[in-house]
């Protein structure tokens, strides 16, 4: 059996570096490779740190503590015990499921459209479309819908002028279902967005081998087609209802906080309008947030991972 | 001008297969996209229980043939009959042939039990019998303790295993096979390539197996179909195909052939100063300048110091060796024993000699 020497052993490294135990200098020379390595991504790092693990690390720090800064489970029982704060999450989950799963069920037959069409102008159109809606939201999205849809607005007169009148059915813009009405706006896109990969990701050879082996098109799509999908149109309605449940701007433009979602009711706090010893409130509404939104992004990573394997 | 040629499809496996493989029938099919002709008036009979091979380079037409007869692609004109009946105009779901794809193609929401058991479920077996079938079958092609497996947990060669077991679950009457083999490395090809044809064998089920690969296609297939520009060129046993190339095509495409300029003298053309007769139909032998396609059989070599060909290279083969000798200007390929190549050293001169019986004659490539 032959030994090798440290000087021979072909784990030897310049500057003494071993594979069994490190020098002082050889620990130092892979911090700064390391450090080297990953340098373009500190500066993002840094952003993440400051804007999110910052407020985060506060917003649990302060979500726990009364006015004099003592440890307390008050906060987070006030908001879900009862009252407003729980009337709140409660229309926020609904708005949430509701913005999730008819957008998630019409994304879905969209993308599927543009997956299947032969058509690449369509294809184009509808995909940057898609991407441009995604975005739109906010105070002009509101303005836009109270325009159209408002009372007086320019679509509820053409819809009179053919003798229908939405306003007299119960459609109330500045409601539940008008706020949810115009998360559809961009709701859809983003579900379009997020699941037409899925879509690109189904084999023709598997469609092929189906019928090879005697499935008609119904047959294929029930027994693979949508198995497939499913758990990224699982994953991809989690997103839709994080996105649903966060959004505030539109909300708060539309109702001027009549109807009382819990980011409106978060702004409300922000603004000044505490009740006396609730000064902590916002930090647990916050809190109470984070924890469903972690919920959500830990199954839709779930989801996804499963199709990824899947669609690879 | 080429000529193709046709064996009978009465070969070999075809009389004692006939049990359970139906007959298949190419008849003069056409098939273009837009300006490209991808089949042209390609015909083709296949007896019950033979394999046959599809092979040529990339775009001569064979994946289109293989599509066209599993229902995935329509002719433009000509039939495909199975069994005596034409069933060019029925879909691909009602055609019951078992079909095996190059990239796999299981499904991945399913294990390899359920995959296998598809086409049963879809005929609306019983779940127990279709899964004791499934199972049965997955054993047959050695994947017994994979049953449970889902395809991304499996190999590729355990993936395809499973696509033949899917593709056999149904019992076709022609299995279909779209170059399984080629994503597979060397030593699963091999053992995939001897399990697939005995499994044939075996089932007796008439078989169309497409493939680049004119190893695999020696290998496996009763009769090879070698198609260029979608048309036949030759369909023949392998050895008939190797030793008496119908066309130049053929002659060039499949094994190693060295092409050495010739004069035609009559019915014989003079190759390396010996006098052999021309193979094949005379008539259809060209006019003008001809080069004769000689396989590194065909040839032999002397040692002579004062020969006109010097070797330039040697690739040991086992037991032969591949000796590489220039002369005038051209490169000839000759198989020597291996036992009697040590002595052709790089530079060596030598004398080569024509020993085949008889030579293959085609225009010069550079004007075909």
């Amino acid at each position: 059996m032959t030994v090798l020497s440290d000087l021979d052993s072909p784990t030897s490294l310049p500057g003494g570096a071993s594979s069994s135990g490190r020098s002082g200098p050889a620990r130092t020379g892979a911090l700064v490779r390391g450090l080297r390595t990953s340098a373009p991504v500190l500066p993002f790092l840094a952003y993440v740190i400051v804007v999110l693990g910052v407020p985060t690390a506060a917003i649990v720090n302060y979500a726990f503590r009364s006015n004099a800064g003592h440890f307390t489970w008050q906060n987070l029982h006030s908001i879900l015990s009862g009252g407003q704060y729980r009337a709140g999450f409660e229309t926020s989950l609904k708005l949430a499921l509701v913005t999730a799963i008819v957008p998630g069920v019409l994304g879905t037959f969209i993308a599927y459209a543009i997956s299947t069409s032969q058509h690449a102008p369509f294809k184009r159109i509808t995909s940057a479309t898609s991407g441009v809606l995604a975005q739109f939201g906010g105070v002009n999205l509101a303005f836009m819908f109270i325009a159209s849809f408002g009372f007086v607005g320019v679509a509820t007169k053409w819809l009179n002028a053919i003798g229908v009148d939405p306003w007299s059915h119960g459609f109330d813009l500045y409601k539940f279902w008008g706020v949810a009405f115009v998360y559809m706006y961009f709701q859809i896109p983003l579900m379009v967005l997020i699941i037409t990969p899925a879509f690109a990701g189904l084999r023709p050879a598997w469609r092929e081998a189906a019928e090879n082996l005697g499935a008609s098109r119904w047959r294929y799509w029930r027994h693979v087609g949508v198995p497939v999908l499913t758990p990224a149109i699982l994953g991809s309605m989690f997103l839709l209802f994080g996105s649903g449940f966060s959004a505030y701007a539109t909300a708060e433009a539309l109702t001027a906080g009549t109807v009382a979602i819990t980011p409106i009711q978060i702004g409300a706090i922000l603004q000044g309008n505490v009740i006396a010893g609730e000064n902590n409130i916002a930090y647990a509404l916050a809190f109470a947030m984070i924890v469903i939104l972690l919920v959500t992004v830990i199954g839709y990573v779930l989801l996804r991972r499963r199709t990824s394997r899947w669609l690879r | 001008m080429t000529v193709a040629t046709t064996d009978s499809p009465t070969a070999t496996n075809a009389g004692r297969l006939a049990a359970r493989g139906a007959p298949v029938v190419f008849d003069n099919l056409t098939r273009r996209y837009g300006a490209t002709t991808a089949l042209d008036g390609l015909s083709l009979e296949i007896a019950p229980g033979e394999l046959v091979a599809l092979l040529g380079p990339s775009g001569c037409g064979k994946t289109t043939a293989l599509r066209v007869l599993a229902g995935f692609e329509r002719p433009d004109l000509g039939r495909v009959l199975v069994d005596g009946i034409d069933v060019s105009h029925v879909p691909a779901q009602r055609r019951d042939m078992g079909m095996v794809f190059q990239s796999y193609s299981l499904f991945p929401n399913m294990n390899a039990r359920d995959n296998v058991a598809f086409g049963l479920q879809i005929r609306h077996q019983r779940a127990a019998p279709r899964r004791a079938k499934a199972t049965e079958l997955l054993e047959l092609v050695g994947l017994a303790e994979h049953v449970t497996k889902y395809p991304h947990q499996l190999s590729g060669g355990q993936q395809q295993r499973v696509a033949l077991a899917r593709a056999l679950a149904i019992e076709p009457r022609v299995l279909l096979l779209d170059e399984p083999l080629s994503a597979l490395d060397a030593k699963v090809r091999a053992e995939l390539r001897d399990q697939i044809r005995a499994l044939q064998q075996r089932l007796a089920i008439t078989t169309v197996f497409v493939t680049h690969d004119q190893e695999e296609a020696m290998s496996m297939a009763d009769r090879v179909c070698v198609m260029f520009q979608g048309r036949v060129e030759q369909v023949a046993a392998p050895s008939v195909l190797y030793c008496q190339p119908a066309t130049p095509f053929v002659g060039q495409f499949v094994g190693v052939s060295s092409r050495v300029p010739v004069t035609r003298r009559g019915d014989r053309a003079e190759v390396l100063g010996r006098e052999v007769p021309i193979r094949g139909d005379l008539n259809s032998v060209p006019t003008g300048d001809l080069e004769a396609l000689l396989r590194p059989e065909d040839l032999d070599v002397v040692v002579n110091p004062n020969g006109l060909g010097v070797v330039t290279h040697r690739s040991f083969l086992g037991a032969t060796t591949r000796v590489g000798v220039g002369v005038a200007g051209t490169n000839l390929l000759v198989d020597v024993r291996s036992a009697h190549a040590d002595e052709l050293d790089l530079g060596t001169r030598v004398d080569v000699r024509v020993i085949a019986r008889d030579v293959l004659v085609a225009t010069p490539r550079r004007a075909t």
